[in-house]
């Protein structure tokens, strides 16, 4: 990444915002983070006004004996799109798999702290580990459809989580496609191979199917980095129009894209989270030397 | 500076080329070789009476070799796919684990003939089966296992992971993506198990030998899994040791009609898995 995005400039207007939101990060923590005495808050980690879906209490994880993050606390509001940028193997993408639990097949891993939905710890023993991947579902960073018909893929989520009839299915695929942006291309050939669909296609395929199962969060981790410009175009969009109802967490080492869709963002550096705040204030005024170093092509 | 090569690469590409062409040759052609003497030679012995008449009648050897192959694939393919199912998708580590994989190896190198003294012993004597056809399919079941787990297991690391991820983190339980994704996946390489196990339970005489086979039954065909059962590998070795009064035409024959069902079950088998090939790409 060699510059940064054009439509973001460096105004020193942010600044009296920026100050405004310190104000707003204090009140919020009283507000909601009422055991904030347990958590140390580093002071360029700010705390979003508004409902908190998830949120990472001094999280320590390892994989055997590598520590792949670093005490990141970080608390990711409701109806958002959250944006998690770093160079690669900053651990963002073993973040992401904490809130669905995806990292927990992982030989050796290992997890200190707590991560909470909606204010409930998901790491405890009586987790019902289907009904927490229904509510935080995940798009990963290749597409990966089953080798079935669309409509099997799309139907793949309700028929494991009970047995819905025809009609409702029916109603439910298309739903979920014309969500996703997809129906139109693909209602004459629901029946067909999934894997007939361009790159671009079975991506969008692969958020329906995540759509089809209702869920509340969308964790996203590079969605769109297999794909051309035109297609990653067709995510940004969606991603939009899905943020008024799913909150969205979206890894991605493509700044543009941060800077386009989201409206929080946090920066990650060898495993520590270094700086979380508002998309534009990240971009256009950071803290810490070391953000601003990434965001304008220093290293990474 | 580097020097120059001896032989020219060019030259080393055409005689491995010659070399590994005559390799090849020296496997297929006595294979070959085989098949057409074994036709010219059993044609000539094949008529309708062969099938049907005489103590040596084929058709009931064939229907025995025929039951003993599908009983034998009914008892060890659940249980196959099921050891592999565990070995790959659940057991991932342990020890434990590790001393399954390596009695499998074992299982494999054991000879038939012991196999089927094992069968004797459990089947025949201890559980009184007695020499049935059902002893005989456990005793085989016994002998192909290890094809089939080790090749159910090889086609279930070839299912994608990513495919694994997407199903969980869509809310499946291990088992759902298992059952829904992973071995509707795998089938066709589960197929390949199935298919050199039958071929092999088809053509082995050692482990039916003292667990299943007999020779001239007086009702040919068994009527159930506790009867003994005629098999056309049996009868060919049997014919071939202790009957020189049989014609030379007639052994071949056998021979010949042996290798065809064989060979029929194989492509079979194989057609039907480049069915299911076709309908699973990922
Ligand atoms: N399954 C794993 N086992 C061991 N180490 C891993 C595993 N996955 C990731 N890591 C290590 O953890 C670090 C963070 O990885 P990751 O979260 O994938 O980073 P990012 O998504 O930011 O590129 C990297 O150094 C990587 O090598
Ligand atoms: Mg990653």
């Amino acid at each position: 990444m060699s510059a940064l995005p054009s439509a973001v400039g460096r105004t020193l207007t942010q600044t009296g915002e920026d100050g405004s939101q310190s104000a707003g990060q204090s009140v919020a923590e009283e507000a909601f983070l009422p055991t904030c005495e347990e958590v140390p808050c580093a002071p360029n980690i700010l705390r979003p006004e508004g409902e908190i879906k998830l949120e990472a209490r001094s999280l320590n994880m390892y994989y055997g004996s590598f520590q792949a993050l670093r005490n990141v606390s970080m608390a990711i509001p409701e109806r958002r799109i959250t944006a998690l940028i770093g160079p690669s193997g900053c651990g963002k993408s073993s973040f992401l798999r904490c809130f669905n639990r995806m990292n927990d097949m992982i030989d050796g891993f290992r997890l200190e702290g707590d991560v909470l939905l909606e204010g409930n710890d998901i790491y405890r023993r009586d987790l019902d580990l289907a009904y927490l991947r229904k509510r935080v579902g995940m798009v990963f960073q290749a597409p990966n459809p089953f080798p079935m018909s669309i409509y099997d893929n799309i139907a793949y989520g309700p028929r494991l989580h009970g047995r819905p009839d025809r009609s409702e299915l029916d109603q439910i695929v298309e739903q979920s496609l014309r969500q996703a942006a997809l129906w139109d291309e693909v209602k004459d050939k629901l029946r067909q191979s999934a894997l007939g669909l361009s790159g671009g296609q079975q991506q969008r395929l692969c958020i329906a199917r995540v759509l089809a199962v209702q869920p509340e969060v969308l964790l996203m981790d590079e969605p769109a980095s297999a794909l051309d410009p035109t297609a990653t175009f067709h995510i940004e969009e969606l991603m939009l129009q899905l943020m008024e109802h799913y909150t969205i967490v979206i890894v991605t080492h493509n700044m543009y894209q941060a800077s386009r869709v989201s409206q929080y963002t946090g920066f990650f550096l060898m495993g520590e989270l270094v700086e979380f705040g508002h998309t534009e204030q990240i971009f256009e005024t950071p803290r810490d030397k070391r953000t601003d170093d990434y965001i304008r092509g220093r290293f990474g | 500076m580097t020097r120059p090569h001896l032989v020219h690469p060019r030259h080393v590409q055409n005689m491995m080329y010659i070399v590994l062409s005559l390799m090849a040759a020296v496997v297929v052609l006595p294979v070959l070789g085989l098949l057409a003497y074994m036709m010219i030679k059993g044609l000539a012995g094949l008529n309708p009476d062969l099938f049907l008449k005489g103590s040596q009648a084929l058709l009931p050897a064939m229907v025995g070799t025929l039951y003993l192959v599908l009983l034998t694939a009914a008892i060890a393919a659940p249980i196959g796919i099921a050891a592999a199912v565990y070995l790959s998708e659940y057991a991932h580590r342990g020890i434990l684990v590790r001393l399954i994989r390596l009695a499998i190896i074992n299982l494999a190198g054991v000879p038939s003939v012991v196999h089927g003294l094992f069968g004797l012993a459990l089947f025949v004597m201890m559980l009184k089966f007695g020499r049935c056809l059902l002893s005989g399919a456990a005793t085989m079941a016994l002998l192909v296992l290890p094809l089939i787990i080790s090749a159910s297991e090889e086609a279930l690391r070839q299912v994608p992971q990513r495919l694994r991820d997407g199903s969980l983190a869509l809310g499946a339980t291990r088992w759902q993506t298992i059952r829904r994704v992973v071995l509707p996946n795998a089938l066709p390489g589960i197929m390949t198990g199935l298919i050199l196990s039958i071929s092999r339970a088809a053509g082995e005489t050692a482990p039916i030998l003292f667990t299943a086979a007999f020779l001239s039954l007086t009702n040919p065909y068994p009527e159930s899994l506790f009867d003994e059962i005629l098999a056309l590998p049996y009868q060919l070795f049997v014919m071939t040791s202790e009957m020189p009064s049989v014609p030379a035409e007639t052994k071949w024959a056998t021979a010949f009609v042996l290798v065809v069902l064989v060979l029929g079950l194989n492509i079979g088998a194989i057609l039907w898995r480049t069915h299911l090939r076709r309908a699973k790409r990922w």
